[in-house]
């Protein structure tokens, strides 16, 4: 079977070696698993595990391990409503993923408190975490989610990886010195 | 049995304590005056007369009368397809009354929620904790003179609670209105 394409990398024109930053190349494994924490609080919960089946099939996206320990994920997914009373547990949850990590906030409970303007629920995930995405509805759909996923991509793609770090930069000193 | 006997033999075992038996469609509820017989009149009604689970405990604050609080327990008898509802008054002076965990398991939780929601306390609960605001919170949001909206506290370490925007509620419905504007919700403030 003949596998070639013309719009692929052809190792016999362009050769065995590929020239790229180490930071676009860093940026683009990141880009490409972004294993999910999905925090479940509510309905929302439901359409994330629908996004995470086969119909809609987030593993295209390379988010397919969801991770039920903070301590392997990347990006947490706030899907439902966040109660004072869960707001430090999801604090706690989030200061044990390690960095890189991103937030999606997800459905209007998770942004902004939505129809629970109560006593008893934070208006807004944003006020205790820092939150890279606000998907709307109320519970958003699965195509909803893998929007977000893709733009959450997108905008990992263009973050500085390596070039903030402070040894970069003292390499960098010295090599123009 | 029926409700109505349960109630008569209450009556006649408490004499004065238990009120007469009043009826609302179909359902049977007895009022208690010493809140603090509701232990006894309990033990009796299961271990004599057959209530076995205790469906629910709920609390009533009648803001502005006295007594303030109205405890109300609803029994049923499982083998006889019976249900009788007790109601015993407790002042806010007091906010105490004995707990029925001796009586029914089941009451432990049931009695950690009025704490938590009403603060009504149940002397001799082995666990008095709150049950769904967290440890801590100084309110008791159940109250009618607690705003829809909360009052600012402080969550430790985690985040400072504001009174939630009520973006001009709160929003009452009104049953009876005559057409679908009267009904539906609008602004109705009973603090204005």
């Amino acid at each position: 079977m003949q596998t070639k394409s013309d719009y692929a990398y052809d190792s016999k024109i362009e050769g065995d070696v590929i020239v790229t930053r180490v930071d676009a190349a860093l940026n683009w494994f990141r880009a490409n698993s972004v294993w999910p924490m999905p925090m479940g609080l509510a309905c929302c919960a439901i359409e994330l595990m629908a996004a995470g089946a086969s119909r809609f099939d987030i593993s295209r996206f390379g988010s397919e391990v969801m991770r039920f320990s903070p301590r392997q994920a990347d990006c947490m997914i706030v899907a439902g409503t966040v109660t004072y009373k869960m707001a430090g547990v999801l604090k706690r949850i989030y200061d044990q993923m390690p960095e890189p990590k991103w937030v999606i906030a997800m459905g209007a409970c998770a942004s902004t408190g939505g129809m629970y303007r109560s006593y008893a629920v934070l208006q807004g995930v944003d006020n205790i975490v820092p939150v890279d995405l606000y998907i709307s509805g109320c519970p958003p759909r699965p195509e909803a989610v893998l929007d977000a996923l893709m733009k959450l991509q997108a905008k990992i793609i263009t973050q500085p990886c390596l070039q903030d770090l402070n040894i970069i930069k003292t390499l960098a000193g010295q090599t123009q010195n | 049995m029926s409700a109505l006997k349960s109630a008569q033999q209450l009556q006649a075992k408490f004499g004065d304590l238990v009120g007469a038996p009043a009826e609302f469609r179909g359902e049977i509820c007895v009022t208690l005056a010493a809140a603090d017989k509701i232990a006894e009149v309990a033990d009796f009604a299961k271990n004599s007369l057959g209530f076995d689970f205790l469906v629910d405990i709920s609390s009533v604050d009648n803001h502005g009368e006295d007594p303030r609080w109205t405890v109300v327990y609803h029994l049923r008898n499982l083998a006889a397809n019976i249900e009788l509802r007790i109601k015993t008054n407790v002042s806010e002076e007091q906010s105490e009354l004995p707990s029925v965990l001796p009586v029914w398991r089941s009451a432990n939780w049931h009695e950690r929620e009025i704490y938590d929601m009403m603060g009504i306390r149940f002397s001799g609960h082995p666990d008095l904790r709150r049950i769904l605001m967290w440890e801590g919170y100084p309110y008791h949001p159940l109250r009618k003179d607690f705003p829809l909206a909360g009052k600012p506290t402080d969550l430790p370490n985690v985040a400072f609670t504001k009174p939630a925007p009520l973006e001009g509620g709160p929003f009452v419905t009104v049953a009876g209105g005559g057409d679908s504007i009267g009904r539906e919700p609008r602004v109705r403030n009973p603090e204005e």
